[in-house]
């Protein structure tokens, strides 16, 4: 990974940009790995999809939605006590995905499909959802949009997320809960193509993330680019310059993609991607599909994959359920084997700490998948400092890619807070802590 | 070893003036020896071809009773090399062409040229492969070329003509004409979609189209066999095997194919 020092005068490792990679194919990943009966949907939704940015009314469309309904642009707030609390000084801006409307990144791509999905005709969308997040967005989009709207969820996810079910539920979605197989989010996703094979007539199966086949990768990023786009303009506004580093959590990869996109043709700009390491990539409890997993084909795109020595998926675990998924996007995957994105584990505590940090130095909460950003921020500016950066002139940029109301149940049983003499304790104990992010065993 | 193709059964069944039967069983269910033994039943029964599933975690294209099956196969602790197993099984007994049906990512696992080689040498004639396009097929491809293969791509209601021609084009021994756009089981009657999807599989070309999704009864095979090539029988085979054991799968098999 070069630093800004060097790379700024020496040789730049993208001769050609890495912005617009279109797919199909992302180096030796990509492409469209599913049953001929998609097909001919796949090539309609390509051939809108390449229309509809050529198309000035469509970006107008676009670009009015993100102002007049999310609330974009979404802030860039540096993070000044968590700074100075757990990142040694290091100026740590936060893009603000978390901010808008329905409280997570997954609103910018739901609009731009469900908006294709009417320019194909198209009267009802389906959608997958683990922690909930994007069948809220997803469910949001259709009731906007006057379509009709089946969501896909994990029979476990539904327990766990029983308030998104209700949400979902309110906005007119239809939820079905998926008892097939694992339960959780791949089962939700075969389920979803189950349904498109089988309705794709009048259907579009609107995928949250940056994965599945083409056009799907490239066509989120694309909806999702808006991120890395105001970000690079805001913290050229606030600083007058680009961050050393990006970061992002990434589960299938779409809001890490999104603010990649802003920096990935600023060489000086390092960029790491933190995947769910769950209780620890030594267990065989997590999600960190780049880290561990190998090439192999799901859900329609060769990716890295957690997968046995029988090409069978193995089941991911991660505290967070948008993380909760054995396969990755393509383009990360290409990122990572050219060695332009560095992708590392944070575990489930790690994550914890770090949503607690924020929470108590910023007022603000966290989704859990955010957190796994803010640890691994965490971590690599504790790296810096070592490696000899003086805090005050290092910036790095993590997305805080949704808010954490969905996750108070999970995190106030994490840190035994559901009891009133628990949760003083817990505070307690938090204020004697040091202020690094490897402290106690909270669970 | 002189291997026995689909194309030759297919070519045999027209001969004698009737469609070729193609029954499917999943590999492993309820267990490796069972189902051997199944699908020795099925092709004493009549069955022309027999189609071996592979146990895959994510099965999109099939529906719950075939899911329920392979889960279960899994849960017993099928491994992918078994399959050759069961191949070999097969092969040593009857004179079916034995036809192995794979999600793709768990032939890339092993390696596309290592498990080419093995089924070959267990007796397979080929793959059918629902999740695999040609646009990807280049290794498969190659390696069955390689390896004296046959390549069944599948067609679908919503394919194309360029989508028909170029997947003609790539596949051999027959195009698996999908009868409906859906998933694997079994349902009253034929999707009138099936007769346009042949028409269309052999006006590009194809010598052998044969239709399969939804097809489960006698009257069913002869009402496809009056423009298919051959009939493919899954789901309601998979139901026979879990309710009523090796006899009951003989027993449909040779209702199926009329001898019964």
């Amino acid at each position: 990974m070069s630093t800004p020092e060097n790379s700024a005068h020496g040789q730049s490792i993208d001769a050609q940009s890495l912005r617009h990679a279109s797919g199909p194919y992302f180096g030796a990943y990509g492409g469209r790995w599913m049953p001929e009966s998609l097909m001919a949907a796949m090539d309609e939704l390509n051939e809108t999809f390449e229309a509809a940015k050529n198309d000035p009314e469509f970006i107008a469309q676009v670009k009015d939605l993100n102002t007049n309904y999310s609330g974009r642009p979404s802030l860039l707030t540096e993070a000044k006590r968590f700074s100075q609390q757990y990142c040694g000084g290091v100026r740590i801006f936060l893009k603000r995905e978390d901010l808008n409307h329905t409280g997570s990144h997954k609103i910018n791509n739901v609009l731009g499909q469900a908006l294709l999905a009417k320019r194909m005709g198209k009267t009802r969308i389906i959608a997958e959802t683990g922690a909930g997040q994007h069948g809220v967005a997803s469910a949001t989009a259709a009731a906007l949009m006057g379509l009709e709207c089946v969501v896909y969820m994990g029979a476990e996810d539904t327990r766990r997320q029983a308030l998104n079910v209700a949400r979902m539920r309110l906005l007119g979605a239809t939820v079905i809960p998926v008892t097939v197989g694992s339960q959780t989010l791949k089962d939700a996703i075969n389920e979803a193509l189950r349904d498109w094979v089988a309705n794709v007539e009048n259907t579009h199966y609107l995928l949250g993330t940056a994965a599945g086949g083409a056009p799907f990768p490239a066509m989120v990023r694309y909806f999702h680019e808006v991120i890395g786009d105001e970000a690079r303009e805001q913290i050229l506004a606030q600083t007058g310059r680009l961050p050393n580093a990006v970061t992002a959590c990434i589960g299938g990869g779409s809001n890490a993609i999104g603010i990649f996109h802003g920096f990935l043709d600023d060489p000086e700009v390092e960029i790491y991607g933190f995947e769910a390491g769950g209780d620890g990539v030594e267990t065989d409890r997590h999600a960190a599909t780049i880290t561990l997993g190998r090439p192999g084909v799901l859900h329609g795109a060769k990716s890295y994959l957690m997968q046995d020595e029988d090409g069978q998926t193995i089941e991911s675990h991660s505290i967070s359920a948008g993380l909760d998924y054995p396969g990755v996007g393509p383009e990360h995957a290409y990122l990572s084997d050219i060695g332009r994105v560095s992708y590392e584990p944070v575990t489930d505590t790690e994550a914890m700490d770090a949503f607690k940090a924020l929470c108590r130095t910023e007022g603000i909460l966290p989704a859990i998948e955010s957190a796994h950003a803010l640890a691994g921020t965490i971590r690599l500016a504790q790296r810096k400092i070592a490696e000899g950066a003086n805090p005050e002139e290092t910036i790095i940029i993590a997305n805080l890619s949704g808010r954490g109301d969905k996750d108070v149940g999970t995190a106030a049983a994490w840190f035994n807070m559901i009891d009133e003499k628990d949760a003083e304790a817990e505070i307690n104990a938090a204020n004697s802590q040091s202020s690094g992010s490897q402290n106690s065993e909270e669970k | 070893m002189t291997r026995v193709t689909s194309a030759q059964k297919i070519a045999a069944a027209r001969a004698e003036g009737r469609p070729a039967l193609i029954g499917y069983l999943p590999a492993g269910f309820p267990d490796v020896p069972t189902s051997i033994e199944a699908a020795v039943a099925l092709a004493e029964n009549g069955a022309d071809i027999i189609e071996i599933g592979i146990p895959y975690s994510d099965p999109v294209m099939d529906g719950q009773v075939i899911q329920e099956a392979t889960v279960q196969s899994l849960a017993n602790g099928f491994k992918v090399s078994q399959v050759f197993d069961i191949v070999r099984g097969i092969t040593e007994r009857t004179d079916a062409a034995v036809m192995v049906m794979t999600y793709w990512n768990p032939v890339l696992r092993m390696g596309v040229d290592e498990f080419s080689r093995r089924f070959a040498e267990a007796g397979g004639a080929g793959l059918i492969t629902p999740d695999l396009v040609p646009e990807e097929a280049g290794e498969w491809i190659e390696a069955s070329t390689k390896y004296d293969l046959e390549r069944v791509f599948l067609i679908a209601p919503s394919s194309g003509e360029q989508r028909v021609q170029r997947t003609v084009d790539a596949s051999s021994g027959f195009i698996y004409c999908v009868s409906l756009m859906g998933v694997t089981g079994a349902r009253t009657e034929v999707s009138s979609a099936a007769q346009a999807v042949v028409a269309a599989a052999h006006s590009a070309g194809a010598e052998n189209a044969c239709v399969g999704l939804g097809v489960s009864r006698r009257e069913h095979v002869e009402e496809i066999g009056a423009y298919a090539d051959g009939v493919i029988v899954g789901t309601a085979l998979v139901a026979a095997l879990r309710d009523g054991g090796v006899p009951a799968v003989g027993r449909l098999a040779a209702e199926l194919s009329g001898r019964a």
